[in-house]
């Protein structure tokens, strides 16, 4: 390719490796000057990989090329280098320090880098509120951060970002890249975001918009680039594509299909109702999973549907909202407490496998076995040999490999580690399992066992709540989905309708449902 | 077409079956395998006997210099002076496994040597009166200790360290800072110091069953795995229905009565009791527990490894006492220890897989 100097941004053949996996194979990746790139894909994609190569957050596979502007940039990046070329990144989580002033958080890294006798803060105040002003914003350079609203600071963020550029040998151009900026924007916030994006391609720098939502992808970018698997899918005009040609590329085929049970014909009887469920940024909801039934929750990040699983085990705190057990145990939900509701029946499987399921360095027998130490008393003190045997049979039941219950859990896989973790709850024969992405770092083939525990585990009567993002999982496991999207329930697939195309295509919309 | 085709297939069918059974079966063994190689590994057997076998070896040298550390009389003596310090990081473990720091606990230790003496001399209590309202208090020392640091969610190393000032201050102030003579008029004296077993005064004995029992409660109850899980893993153990706070509260309070118990040890020991010299207990109790962390059951705070983390320390010090060095071995010894333990513990942790 040549370096014409329409070019802001060439990525050439880049590769990530982790571990075994493959997490970008082969990228290419164009930007022009003075467009507007969305780059998109689901979960697991590579987008995020790629930016953070850009970063200089991972090191890249040798054999790859990044150039900006014409130039080119040293592999791995160094995030000075990356500046001093013209490019400025706002990630998700925006950098920013709540408790100091704006200036102080507009200037973190000149005052942190270069050396300051004495700060003149009048004039620092001025030259930042002026800054400000530039892009239509009027804040307060002297007020704390924490006291604007979320789109406030993703606006105050961007704008920094690009103003760090200003001082830098950048005259070549500027690129600004926008890691997932919008999920936890009001609908309002977007369309500042917009606006302000559009002022920055005015000024002429290039923007990358990374994304998981099409409908924002539509509105703003020029062309966008698809990515799925860690390869390059096709790279669209935004204005000649259709939303459905977007969904097409990111879901992709669907591959080896899991098989759940049917559910009996008529409505089955409650496993457990929630009632006016409200969390940060969640609700109130309301839902019934029936006994025999596996409910999918799905959304994009920050819709809220993550939280629910958490909020309703009170692992963490909901504000308000009820849950009913079988139709007899009823919780409020702002005062739960695990111990509680375990003791009606329920069980929660969180995603972090190491940090909240299971303790990686203790051996797996005693992590199974935590919940049922009442069980497993003989005297004063515990029956160890049937401890082992009880451990031991576990591993067997869920095909865990090695069965070795003496070995730590973090010696295990991630697959087997999580057959382990799902054989705990199990055992406990609960009316109500809550996992929130079960199969996260789960092989293929683990994955199938864990599906097929689960469906036995509901078969026998339990009720099944999955919250995932995987959409292929819950349309090979679920009897029913719900879409989140800013909190609220906003789609309710059934039958055929819990079919991963389906599924996508509600996520992805979901903005434009909402306004 | 051949008729025999679909004989065939079932045929070939039935071999593959059988061969994965055998892929099955050997699967299995060699996980089985896997996990009880841990347990002859050569390693393993170094990390959790090396400290006895340091402990060997440092009697045998010293010995070459200095042959009376070759006879049995000064480590009996040993062992019944320093069976406090056995008792006080018997204390400390127990919040330690649960995730705590207890930095009151010689404090603790302090009061209830001199509330023993007080009541007992100058209020003219019973001495076993004054014992039983020494251990309630330190049992309640316990209490407050979880109070701010469960409620208001501060630090441990923070209140612990409030508190222990804070008592320090007490027993000045009840004391007249003064020395609290004549509790060896009591029988107190006979069942801690004077009546001695193989030679050995009773304390050890003491300090000995103490170490029996929390071995076990630690290595066979579930409260002991409870323990064990609230402090590797707090968020695991709350979401597997631990009851955490509660775990933490109760772990506090039985280290502030076992600081208190080795309180009486120590008031009993001496016939007296000074507002000071217990604080300098404290330092040594956390060499040892460290320093036991990685002996027995490497990478745990464990109940054995405490006592032979003890009194290999204060073997070393009574061999430089012997070689003729100055007191401030002691210190020397128990502050190096304190940040050897730790270092090494690092490493056997590093060992152990991830935390």
């Amino acid at each position: 390719m040549s370096e014409s100097p329409a070019l802001a941004l060439v990525v050439e053949r880049l590769s990530k490796r982790f571990g075994g996996a493959l997490a970008l194979h082969n990228v290419d990746f164009a930007v022009r000057r003075g467009e507007v790139h969305g780059l998109l894909g689901s979960n697991g994609s590579g987008k995020s990989t790629l930016i953070k190569i850009l970063a200089g957050f991972h090191t890249p596979e040798p054999g790859g090329r990044i150039s900006v502007f014409g130039r080119e940039l040293a592999l791995p990046v160094h995030a000075e280098n990356a500046k001093a070329m013209g490019l400025a990144f706002v990630h998700q989580n925006l950098a920013l320090i709540p408790s100091l002033s704006l200036t102080e958080n507009f200037r973190l890294t000149r005052f942190a880098t270069e050396p300051n006798w004495r700060i003149s803060w009048r004039r620092e105040h001025e030259a930042v509120a002026q800054a400000l002003r530039r892009y239509n914003l009027d804040l307060d350079p002297r007020a704390p951060v924490s006291s604007l609203s979320a789109a406030e600071q993703a606006l105050f963020a961007i704008v920094r970002a690009v103003e760090d550029l200003a001082g830098a040998d950048s005259a070549r151009g500027k690129l600004l890249i926008l890691d997932e900026p919008t999920p936890f924007l009001p609908a309002v916030g977007v369309e500042q975001l917009f606006q302000l994006v559009r002022a920055i391609v005015a000024e002429g720098a290039s923007v990358v918009f990374v994304s998981h939502d099409i409908d924002e992808v539509m509105e703003i970018t020029d062309r966008a680039t698809i990515l799925r698997d860690g390869a390059l899918v096709d790279v669209l005009e935004t204005k000649r594509a259709t939303a459905s040609e977007f969904v097409e590329r990111i879901v992709g085929r669907a591959v080896k299909p899991f098989h759940v049970h049917r559910l009996a014909s008529g409505r089955p009887q409650p496993a457990a109702r929630v009632e006016g469920a409200l969390a940060a940024r969640l609700g109130p909801v309301s839902l019934e999973v029936g006994k025999g039934e596996i409910l999918g929750l799905t959304g994009l990040i920050g819709s809220g549907f993550d939280r629910l699983c958490a909020a309703l085990y009170g692992a963490e705190r909901a504000s308000a909202g009820r849950l009913i057990v079988d139709q007899t145990d009823a919780f409020d939900l702002a005062a739960l407490d695990p111990p509680a509701v375990l003791a009606a029946g329920v069980v929660y499987l969180p995603a972090d496998r190491l940090r909240a399921a299971g303790v990686g360095a203790l051996p797996v027998a005693d992590n199974v076995l935590l919940p049922v130490l009442g069980a497993m008393r003989r005297g004063l003190g515990l029956d160890k040999a049937r401890m082992a045997r009880t451990a031991h049979e576990l591993g067997a039941a869920y095909d865990v490999k090695p069965n070795a219950p003496s070995l730590p859990l973090a010696a295990l896989s991630g697959g087997n580690q999580q057959k382990a973790l799902i054989g705990k709850w199990l055992q406990t024969k609960p009316k109500l399992i809550l996992l929130d992405e079960p199969t996260q770092g789960v092989d293929v083939g683990a994955r199938q066992q864990v599906f097929a525990a689960l469906d036995a585990a509901s078969l026998a009567g339990a009720g099944v709540v999955v919250a995932s993002t995987d959409f292929e999982q819950l349309a090979q496991i679920c009897h029913r989905v719900l879409v989140f999207a800013r909190g609220q329930i906003v789609a309710e697939l059934t039958g055929a309708q819990v079919a991963k195309e389906t599924i996508a295509e509600c996520c992805y919309h979901s903005m434009t449902r909402i306004a | 077409m051949n008729r025999r085709a679909p004989d065939d297939l079932a045929a070939y069918e039935q071999r593959i079956a059988s061969l994965e059974a055998k892929l099955r079966e050997l699967e299995a063994n060699l996980s089985v395998r896997a996990a009880t190689a841990r347990r002859f590994d050569l390693k393993n057997i170094a990390e959790e006997y090396g400290l006895l076998g340091a402990w060997a070896l440092l009697v045998l040298g010293f010995g070459l210099f200095a042959p009376t550390m070759l006879t049995w009389p000064p480590y009996a003596a040993m062992f019944g002076l320093n069976a406090i310090i056995v008792v006080l990081t018997l204390a400390l473990i127990v919040p330690l496994t649960a995730g705590d720091f207890d930095l009151s606990v010689a404090s603790t230790l302090t009061l209830s040597a001199m509330l023993v003496a007080i009541l007992n001399v100058k209020a003219g209590l019973p001495i076993a009166a004054a014992v039983l309202i020494a251990l309630g208090v330190g049992a309640l020392v316990g209490a407050i200790n979880a109070f701010f640091i469960l409620y208001f969610r501060i630090h441990s190393l923070i209140v612990t360290l409030g508190v222990g000032y804070f008592l320090n201050g007490v027993v000045l102030w009840v004391s007249n800072s003064a020395v609290v003579f004549g509790v060896s008029l009591t029988p107190l004296i006979k069942l801690v110091f004077s009546t001695k077993l193989l030679g050995v005064a009773l304390q050890f004995w003491y300090a000995l069953i103490l170490t029996i029992v929390l071995w076990y409660v630690f290595e066979y109850t579930a409260a002991g795995r409870r323990l064990l899980f609230v402090g590797r893993g707090r968020e695991v153990a709350r979401l597997s229905g631990v009851k955490v706070e509660r775990v933490r509260a109760i772990s506090l309070i039985v280290s502030g009565l076992i600081a208190a118990f080795a309180g009486v040890l120590y008031t009993g020991m001496r016939g007296s009791a000074d507002p000071s010299s217990g604080l300098s207990f404290l330092l040594p109790a956390f060499a040892a527990a460290f320093l036991g962390s990685t002996a027995i059951s490497p990478g745990r705070f464990n109940a054995w490894g405490a006592f032979v983390a003890v009194y290999f320390l204060s073997t070393g010090i009574l061999g430089l006492n012997f070689l003729g060095a100055d007191s401030f071995v002691q210190n020397l010894f128990y502050g190096g220890g304190l940040v050897i333990a730790v270092a090494i513990s690092q490493l056997v942790r590093k060992r152990q897989a991830m935390d």
